[in-house]
């Protein structure tokens, strides 16, 4: 069964490498559905952000494979349970609406939208959540003359990680820890063993 | 103080010298301990060819006649020699003609670091005059790729450029250097190698619990079998290998790139896996209880269908690749490491046995693949002679020591099936691609690679066609090289294709050839061709005492065909011998 999967990559910082990650999926012919990338808690290191549909099968394989590139530390996929996440997402109004019809009003306040720019002509709006109140906003927004719409990629972060810190300075040790190569299957020892 | 300062000034002059980029690419090849350089000169890379000028004495540059060849040439001089192929070519053209050895070099593992000239950094993203994004285009090509920009950046690129191709899993690397950098100085202090990259693992940590537990299968296993790739010879545990299979007793099959890993006359060698590979290795494959995979992929050429594929057995997977583990076949325990040290560790662990029984019933279907197949081919009652006789014969005459190096094809899998090795790294051929014309550029690599070798190339009259122009560089270099082109006047392998499959419906498969001998001798190489089977020994043997080049053209059977063969998408126990 394909289900949402996150995927944290993170990486040296270089041209071309957002590229080499891209391509593994459009090898595949998978679409990625969300993509972003920011600097991570450890310095100079980069953490993509990628969202895909697939089943977990696949998103393990391709995780390898992203992993395989010279310029990447580490690649993690969560379930949207493992994670919290967030996207953002900007609209504009027509101001003469929001002043006369005062539902369009309410109607941004129960959305826990927040004005970022307020013209005589046109207001701009601001809410952070998930995909579904974004999109409910717009279709409600619709009938009101929404004149633009905008969404971020997501971004997540990992409920159970430690953070990269540690990890790093193994990575940098000639000689690595067991962090480094960490081997999924010894955390399920008994059903790798007994197939 | 005066004084002091002039010594020290002294002191850094004679160990920092002021070069151009150029000459730091040079001197970066030499410290890489490089003799060999495959290319082509062109605009962009004319700086690089000019300081190549004074060295010489040091860098033997051979001028091949496409840059394809280049390529192909340093991935045959990889493959014979264990060491990196390096190519020179310029921008643009010079730099896509690269592709399809980057491609080739890439799903056969093999260590090649190509050095592209590319037009002035100001001039990037203009469309100047053979400007191309070269390294967007070979980025799903290469293991690693990189533009230098600026010339300081040279002897550390080069050096991770080095190490990358050659470590962990190998692969090809590209460095894109942009006009400007090649001809710009820089205080060069002297070129250190690369030794650690720090999101760059080349080898995964060997945990002992997995090989305890591939130990404890291997010893419980009534009916072992052992499947081995290229992995052997790249991680030269060819010796660790040996020792493994003879102290456990466990016959052993090959896949075509792990081909020559251990000899052919080795008691325990039951020959080759796959779709043309021998009848009781793809059957048994189906019947053995612990399937050992070591250094090898799972090809689709080598599985049949997948979902019938080994079901039965548990599979320990050995491979220094953690993204191989499961990619194809799931793994009952995995061996991630370098087989060179993994090896060792799982020999000290399993029992010493014999297996006789097991081992046996791999002879029974050789026998009966002899019956059927074997006996006609090498022994043909037929008027025209077929390609497993004339591997047969070649093999009395260099009984085994000579390098093979095989095109795409019809030949290809016949020469893999019946030529005889002694030693490692002696089967060069493109595995993982097919791509045709690789075998004559290949050939030239792999003499330079070990030059006191007989190389032998054996190539189909369609293969052949598309590379011939690298008999200029033969001539013009004198290389030593042996060309057996296997002429059956079609392109064989589709034919047979389209035979078994498509009604013999024979589609654009009928091709014509130039005159193979004549063509030779305007390039000053000697030739022959024979159609008879009474010539052929003595043209085999003329071809191999020759001093120098020589192409011998040996007509073959029109419609033979190779078996046994896996029909795609069939299961490898549902092999046909007929």
């Amino acid at each position: 069964m394909k289900e949402e999967f996150t995927i944290t990559v993170y990486t040296e910082n270089q041209v071309g490498l957002l590229n080499r990650i891209a391509i593994i999926f459009s090898r595949r012919k998978i679409n990625i559905e969300s993509l972003n990338v920011s600097p991570s808690e450890a310095e100079g290191i980069h953490r993509f952000t990628i969202v895909i549909n697939e089943i977990e099968e696949v998103v393990r394989k391709l995780c390898r494979q992203i992993e395989k590139q010279v310029e990447v530390l580490k690649a993690y996929y969560n379930t949207a349970d493992e994670i919290v996440w967030l996207e953002l997402a900007l609209y504009k109004v027509p101001t003469d609406v929001i002043a006369e019809k005062v539902k369009v009003e309410r109607l941004l306040h129960q959305n826990g939208a927040k004005a970022v720019v307020i013209r005589k002509d046109y207001t701009i709006f601001e809410t952070t959540g998930h995909r579904e109140e974004t999109d409910g906003l717009v279709k409600a927004l619709e009938p009101y003359g929404l004149i633009e719409f905008v969404r971020s990629a997501r971004v997540a972060i990992i409920k159970a990680s430690k953070g990269f810190h540690e990890k790093l300075k193994e990575f940098e040790e000639t000689q690595p820890g067991e962090e480094v190569s960490e081997n999924e299957f010894l955390n399920q020892k008994e059903s790798v063993f007994t197939m | 103080m005066e004084i002091l300062e002039k010594n020290e000034a002294k002191l850094n002059a004679a160990t920092i010298k002021n070069i151009s980029g150029s000459q730091a690419v040079l001197e970066a090849c030499i410290a890489e301990n490089i003799k060999t350089i495959f290319g082509y000169p062109g605009g962009a890379i004319m700086p690089i060819y000019d300081a190549l000028y004074d060295y010489k004495e040091q860098l033997n540059h051979i001028l091949v006649r496409h840059e394809q060849c280049a390529i192909h040439a340093a991935q045959g001089f990889a493959r014979s020699s264990g060491k990196v192929g390096v190519v020179f070519a310029t921008s643009g053209p010079g730099a896509t003609n690269l592709v399809t050895g980057l491609a080739d070099a890439m799903i056969d593992s093999t260590p090649v670091v190509c050095i592209t000239g590319q037009v002035f950094a100001h001039l990037l993203g203009t469309d100047a005059f053979q400007e191309i994004d070269v390294i967007n285009i070979t980025t799903p090509v290469t293991k690693w790729n990189y533009q230098i920009t600026d010339a300081t950046e040279i002897p550390h690129i080069l050096a991770k450029a080095f190490f990358i191709a050659k470590t962990g899993r190998p692969g090809p690397v590209l460095i894109d250097i942009t006009k400007n950098a090649q001809i710009q100085k820089i205080d060069f202090e002297g070129y250190i190698k690369c030794e650690h990259i720090r999101s760059y693992r080349p080898k995964p940590i060997i945990r002992n619990e997995f090989i305890v537990e591939a130990a404890k299968l291997i010893n419980e296993a009534k009916k072992p079998f052992v499947i081995f790739g290229q992995g052997v010879i790249l991680g030269k545990a060819e010796k660790e290998f040996k020792t493994f299979i003879e102290k456990a007793g466990l016959p052993a099959a090959w896949t075509v790139l792990g081909l020559s890993a251990l000899p052919t006359d080795h008691p325990q060698n039951v020959g080759m896996l796959g779709m043309h590979g021998n009848y009781g290795p793809n059957v048994l494959t189906n019947e053995c209880d612990v399937l050992i995979a070591i250094g090898m992929r799972f090809d689709d050429r080598v599985t049949g269908r997948l979902d019938k594929y080994a079901k039965q057995a548990k599979l320990i997977h050995l491979d220094i690749d953690p993204a191989e583990i499961d990619k194809n076949v799931k793994a009952t325990v995995p061996v991630w490491g370098d087989c060179k040290e993994t090896l060792p560790m799982l020999t000290k662990l399993i029992e010493e046995k014999k297996h006789t029984d097991w081992l046996n019933k791999f002879s029974e279907f050789s026998q009966k693949e002899f019956e059927i197949v074997i006996n006609e081919e090498l022994n043909p009652h037929t008027e025209m002679m077929t390609m497993g006789e004339v591997i047969q014969s070649l093999n009395e005459l260099t009984h085994g020591d000579a390098i093979i190096v095989t095109d795409v094809g019809q030949h290809q899998m016949v020469a893999c099936r019946y030529a005889k090795f002694n030693q490692s790294k002696s089967n060069v051929t493109s595995g993982g691609l097919g791509t045709m014309g690789f075998g004559l550029p290949a050939a030239i690599g792999a003499k330079y690679g070990a030059p006191e070798r007989t190389v032998v190339s054996i190539i189909g009259d369609g293969g052949f066609q598309m590379t011939l122009q690298e008999l200029g560089t033969i001539m013009q270099n004198n290389i030593n090289v042996k060309i057996l082109i296997l002429n059956n006047r079609f392109l064989g392998m589709v034919r047979q294709w389209q035979d078994l499959f498509n009604d013999k419906r024979y589609s654009f498969v009928d091709i014509e050839s130039p005159d193979f001998v004549q063509l030779a001798k305007a390039y000053h190489i000697e030739g022959q061709s024979v159609s008879d089977r009474k010539d052929l020994k003595e043209a085999l043997s003329q071809m191999l005492t020759h001093e120098g080049a020589y192409l011998l053209e040996v007509m073959v059977g029109k419609e033979n065909n190779v078996f046994p063969m896996v029909p795609q998408g069939c299961s490898v126990s549902e092999i046909r011998l007929q």
